[in-house]
């Protein structure tokens, strides 16, 4: 079922060439001296998809963020496409936890927003059709110049996740992107973020707290434990691709889904 | 279903029905409790000057300050005298919170987005800040003179530190999401700026543009009363000087207009710029 391995040592799906290789990560955060991340060494492989699960602050968004290149590393060191990563990079598309539209902007303004900031005015108004386009498939045509005040949370977060798409980035780091969903909605948005990456060859990492959500998407699911936030494990998922819905009711999905279930219980017995 | 089905279904009991109850004073229209507010005002004006409880002359009747404001009124009306002198007040205003917006922003700008000035000239503003503004007023008389200019000049010059001031608080207001949003879409210093700091800071701008309103009035009288010239401050005065109070007191309040008509420019200004905002809505 699963092929374990540990933490340090690479994991070798049967994918395309590294795309983000992270070595001897750690990060110390001075104002509290917290220690946010402890040693984290992974590498992505181009077109994975993969998870990252965990306790609540255990310094999943601070690996993100250190991946995207907003906040600089205590020791160790990022390397995205043969290129350190020292600050951020226009072919990284990142969700953060938050929705964060701008109240000022209706939501396909808020969409198009990257385009604008990348290529000017002309090119974001070019980029209005595409942006229909994407809010349809997250469910929320008819909400293009709504303001985002009229938004709930969930719509919110949907309408951030086409922001994100509409560079088409190479790497998508996404920080909880469907939390404020409902189950049935998340499902769905899964399986669109699913067939997205596939269609343009994306690299992926995720942050959850849902098990299945992780399973059910990733090649790989990055197991992290608290106080210090350190990789305890790899859980490699064997189920083919594309991924379905109904493939959450294989014995092979629970069994992977009570094996990381069983490794964060632990982590919680520390 | 809606409140108003379940208050007429005859299955609930009255008393176990939770709706909305509007206290009394909710109930009336805010004008006729402004008119009330108004009417004892000038009744207890009215009693105070009928029973002789203050001299006429600190105290005209109500009577006495109407006919009066009819008076100047028409002389307003007719473009006499009065007029040219509100047009003078009323461009110190404009010229005065004009300036103080270009130095304002320009300053603000400065101040919240430059660690520089932030460090360095901040304190110097707030130093700045804390001294009675007007008493640079004879200053600005001596350098400008006893025309508009001196007026336009304190006048700006009071108005512009809370602009200052403002317009950093704005640029300090972006949230830490926010910020970082913009960077992950590779933005600029200046996107960053015009984009999402400025747009975000609007409300906080939008008040200090209202202390800023209410300055600019202030500054520009007390330049007048202090250097001449031929505006509204110098009709004031004058009336004053004469213990001519009716006159006075009909003067101030045709020169609030101006004060409550460009408070009300920015407000406008500001429900339509900062539409998002919760306290520009509700108000
Ligand atoms: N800006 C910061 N300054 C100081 N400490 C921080 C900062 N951000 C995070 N931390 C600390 O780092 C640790 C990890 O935080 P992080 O936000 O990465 O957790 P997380 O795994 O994303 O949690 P959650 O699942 O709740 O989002 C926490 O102990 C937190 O207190
Ligand atoms: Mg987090």
């Amino acid at each position: 079922m699963t092929t374990i391995s540990a933490a340090t040592s690479d994991v070798q799906p049967a994918l395309g060439a590294p795309v983000y290789e992270l070595t001897h990560v750690s990060k110390t955060y001075a104002r509290n001296r917290v220690i946010a991340l402890d040693d984290v060494s992974l590498t992505l492989r181009k077109g994975s998809f993969s998870s990252v699960i965990g306790s609540s602050g255990c310094g999943k968004s601070t690996l993100l963020k250190i991946m995207a290149g907003l906040i600089p590393p205590t020791k160790g060191r990022v390397v995205l496409q043969g290129k350190p990563v020292t600050g951020t990079r226009r072919d990284i598309g990142m969700m953060f936890q938050q929705a964060t539209l701008f109240p000022w902007r209706t939501t396909i303004e808020n969409i198009v927003l990257p385009i604008e900031i990348r290529d000017g005015r002309a090119a974001a108004e070019k980029a209005k059709e595409k942006a229909r386009a994407l809010l349809d498939i997250v469910g929320l045509n008819g909400f293009e110049d709504v303001f985002p005040n009229e938004l709930s949370g969930g719509m919110a977060q949907r309408a951030s996740i086409c922001r994100m798409l509409i560079t088409e980035p190479a790497v998508l780091l996404l920080d909880e992107p469907f939390s404020a969903l409902d189950e049935l909605s998340r499902d769905m948005m899964n399986m669109e973020l699913q067939r997205i990456c596939t269609e343009q060859n994306a690299t992926a990492f995720l942050v959850t707290h849902s098990i299945q959500e992780a399973v059910i998407l990733s090649d790989d699911i990055y197991v992290m434990k608290p106080r210090p936030g350190r990789l305890a494990e790899v859980v490699t998922v064997d189920l083919p691709r594309p991924r379905t819905l109904d493939m959450m009711t294989t014995p092979k999905f629970g069994e992977t889904v009570n094996y990381i279930r069983g490794l964060l219980d632990k982590g919680e017995a520390m | 279903m809606s409140d108003a089905n379940l208050n007429t279904d005859e299955n609930v009991t009255p008393d176990t029905v939770w709706v909305e109850h509007t206290s009394f004073v909710d109930q009336i229209p805010r004008s006729i409790l402004m008119l009330f507010v108004f009417a004892v005002f000038v009744g207890l004006w009215q009693i105070a000057t009928s029973f002789n409880l203050v001299s006429s002359i600190v105290l005209p009747t109500p009577v006495e300050t109407f006919n009066d404001m009819i008076f100047v009124g028409k002389n307003l009306l007719t473009g006499d005298y009065m007029l040219s002198a509100l047009w003078i007040t009323t461009k110190e205003v404009i010229y005065g919170f004009a300036l103080a917006m270009a130095i304002g922003f320009s300053l603000g700008i400065l101040v919240g987005e430059t660690a520089f000035g932030e460090r360095a000239i901040m304190p110097y503003l707030v130093a700045l800040d804390t001294m009675p503004k007007v008493a640079f007023a004879p200053l600005f008389i001596a350098w400008l003179g006893f025309g508009i200019e001196s007026k336009v000049a304190l006048a700006a010059f009071i108005a512009t530190f809370p602009i200052v001031v403002g317009t950093a608080a704005g640029l300090h207001a972006t949230d830490e999401n926010s910020r970082m949003l913009f960077k992950t879409m590779g933005a600029s210093r200046l996107q960053t700026l015009f984009k999402m700091k400025l747009p975000m800071g609007l409300p906080q701008i939008f008040t200090g543009l209202k202390i800023g309103a209410v300055g600019v009035m202030a500054g520009a009288i007390t330049a007048e009363f202090l250097g001449g010239g031929k505006g509204f401050g110098e009709l004031i005065r004058v009336a004053a000087s004469q213990l001519n109070t009716p006159r006075v007191f009909s003067l101030i309040l045709y020169l609030s207009i101006l004060g409550l008509g460009l408070y009300a420019l920015v407000t406008f200004a500001q429900r339509r710029i900062v539409f998002w905002h919760r306290d520009t809505v509700s108000k």
